[in-house]
């Protein structure tokens, strides 16, 4: 902004008995300012650097290809073994019964809400959601253990105390309001134009949502889906309450199993020293799941710019 | 022709019957979460509020589950807040003032944005686990109070960078040409024009950012902001507990009578929760001026 700047030094130039002060915070304040717009990328280095070194210090104790294709993990009983798929497939459970939950819901709900719901009932809504959205993950915890998890055991009595099924459950509902509002977000966007043209051929309402609406906005409700995804797999205290600390490489949801996340809270309550094997662990499994929902929200933002429906 | 009207009639019926049911399940579907909250919140108040006591309070952390109390919690959490929300607050508002005022259009301006789009997707552990490596060992702040207030500071930085940006981006160019025309300096622009039209806007998104940090357990478990406190911190290097931990620890335990009191400890989280939030909608009512 070339002119504004000359504005300001014209200024200056004009009244110099004020402008000593001024000029000062004129100069102080945008590299103050700069300063602290980069303690988000030294954040960022921050997480990347911390979690490379120690992965790497990890990885020359432990064989890198053991670790990613091992199917066993104790890192607290000897003998160590490290093979991540455990926790891997532990936390891939939990995300997929999450999904089943919070996708159908979500989108159910974000259909409802932009295409069927009077404006009164809408108001009251969704408020309600941004509630849910905001209750903290120990209090879905409480909610796992002390209501989904007795349901649960009611129903399949071979269901342990700790299972992925009821996390995984309270999981998907935890990410109901996330799922619905930006799925909805996307469907406000579709012109009202488009849903009037369908009108006038004589569709009702249910098939102008599905044929017309859906589609245009399916690159939102993708990327919602996705980002959903992410966030499940990096949900930590549901899962440390409700799924147990067993690494098990089982399908079966009503087993206890251990995710990424719980290993992560189970080592650093304990008392593990700095510099062992289980320690250098945490930083590995941690870089894991940085660099799998790392991947996943870039997904999330190529699919929402790149499928987008201009209108 | 009437035998064509017959079944297009019929098929229009089958079609709005349709329309119907799908409402209905859509409806349904819609009042999953409304169900989901009001079982949870009746059952924490059915659970929780028979040790709803002053004890609560008053005692600390204890064994005994009736002697139990979460003092050093509620006391912890604060002292945590005084901490992290001045350092956010800065950080975050400094940050946000910058890219949508001074920033030039440049690579490293899109470097940060693309960096903070990305913090705000990191989970919340992987944060414990930078303030685990970067405050606890390398600064050598121990497991104190001053590390995890520095590690839920940039826990919140990202949700307050982003809705400070907005509030900042819709105070209208109008306002800013005005207070150049009058002779204004960009930082008297900044400070006397733009930051009051939006500082409802930034004070409610910071206020709904600080209540995500209070009710954040995962980083703190890393920072080993420990379960057990029986005493208040004496500074800031001292250990701590804060509220979602102390309900963390009676949840781990699997006697009724701590249950109980996780039920009652969540009534007081939720409680200073809801307090925050109807803060922040109240400032965004009182003092959101017309633009």
């Amino acid at each position: 902004m070339p002119i504004k700047e000359q504005l300001v030094s014209i200024n200056q130039e004009a009244s110099p008995f004020k402008n000593k002060k001024r000029s000062l915070m004129n100069i102080f304040m945008p590299k103050f300012l700069f300063i602290c717009a980069l303690v988000s990328i030294l954040t960022t280095e921050g997480i990347v650097i911390t979690l490379t070194t120690e992965t790497v210090s990890f990885f020359q104790k432990v064989n890198i290809g053991q670790f990613l294709t091992g199917t066993k993990w104790s890192p607290l009983i000897e003998p160590h073994q490290f093979g991540i798929l455990p926790l891997l497939f532990g936390t891939l459970m939990i995300t997929l019964i999450a999904i089943l939950v919070a996708v159908p819901i979500g989108l159910a709900s974000a259909i409802y809400l932009s295409e069927y719901a009077p404006d009164k009932v809408r108001r009251v809504v969704k408020p309600i959601l941004e509630v849910l959205a905001g209750i903290p993950t120990i209090v879905y915890g409480y909610f796992a253990i002390s209501i989904i998890t007795p349901i649960i055991q009611l129903i399949f009595p071979s269901a342990g105390v700790f299972n992925a099924l009821s996390a995984g459950i309270v999981v998907g509902i935890m990410i109901i309001p996330m799922v619905s509002s930006l799925s909805e977000d996307a469907m406000s966007a579709v012109p009202r134009s488009l849903r009037d043209g369908a009108y006038a051929l004589g569709a009702t309402r249910f098939e102008v949502a599905l044929k017309i609406v859906v589609p245009a906005a399916f690159s939102g409700i993708v990327s919602s889906a996705v980002l959903a995804f992410s966030r499940a797999i990096g949900e930590t205290m549901i899962v440390t309450l409700a799924a147990g600390s067993t690494p098990n490489l089982t399908f079966n949801p009503l087993d206890s199993i251990q995710t990424m996340t719980a290993y992560i809270v189970q080592v650093s309550l304990g008392d593990t020293p700095h510099g062992s094997l289980a320690y250098g662990s945490i930083f590995a499994v941690g870089m894991t799941l940085f660099i799998i929902t790392f991947l996943l929200n870039l997904l999330a933002n190529y699919i929402a710019r790149k499928y987008r429906e201009e209108y | 022709m009437s035998i064509f009207q017959d079944a297009n009639r019929k098929q229009i019926a089958g079609r709005r019957s349709i329309d119907v049911m799908l409402h209905m399940l859509f409806l349904l579907a819609t009042s999953v979460g409304i169900i989901a909250l009001s079982v949870l919140i009746i059952d924490i108040i059915i659970d929780g509020t028979a040790r709803l006591q002053p004890e609560l309070f008053q005692n600390f952390p204890s064994r005994k589950a009736d002697q139990a109390g979460m003092k050093s919690a509620i006391v912890g959490s604060i002292y945590m807040l005084c901490i992290m929300a001045p350092v956010s607050f800065i950080f975050g508002v400094g940050a946000a003032i910058y890219l949508e005022e001074y920033a030039p259009k440049n690579w490293l301006t899109k470097l940060i944005q693309i960096n903070i789009s990305t913090l705000a997707g990191v989970p919340s552990i992987v944060y414990g686990i930078l303030g685990l490596a970067l405050f606890v060992r390398m600064f050598g702040m121990g497991k104190s109070l001053l590390a995890g207030s520095l590690t839920m500071a940039l826990l919140v930085l990202p949700i307050i960078i982003v809705s400070a940006q907005e509030a900042i981006r819709a105070v209208p160019r109008s306002r800013r040409d005005a207070s150049f025309a009058l002779g204004a300096t960009k930082w008297q622009t900044v400070a006397r024009s733009v930051l009051p039209s939006s500082i409802a806007g930034i004070l409610t998104g910071c206020i709904l950012a600080f209540s995500r940090a209070i009710g954040e357990t995962a980083p703190l478990v890393m920072i080993g902001a420990l379960t057990y406190v029986a005493f208040l911190p004496d500074g800031i290097l001292d250990s701590f507990t804060v509220m979602p931990i102390q309900i963390y620890n009676w949840l781990s335990r699997p006697q009724a009578d701590f249950q109980e009191l996780a039920a009652s400890g969540i009534i007081v989280l939720l409680a200073v929760l809801l307090l925050m939030n109807i803060s922040a909608v109240f400032i965004r009512n009182k003092y959101s001026k017309k633009i």
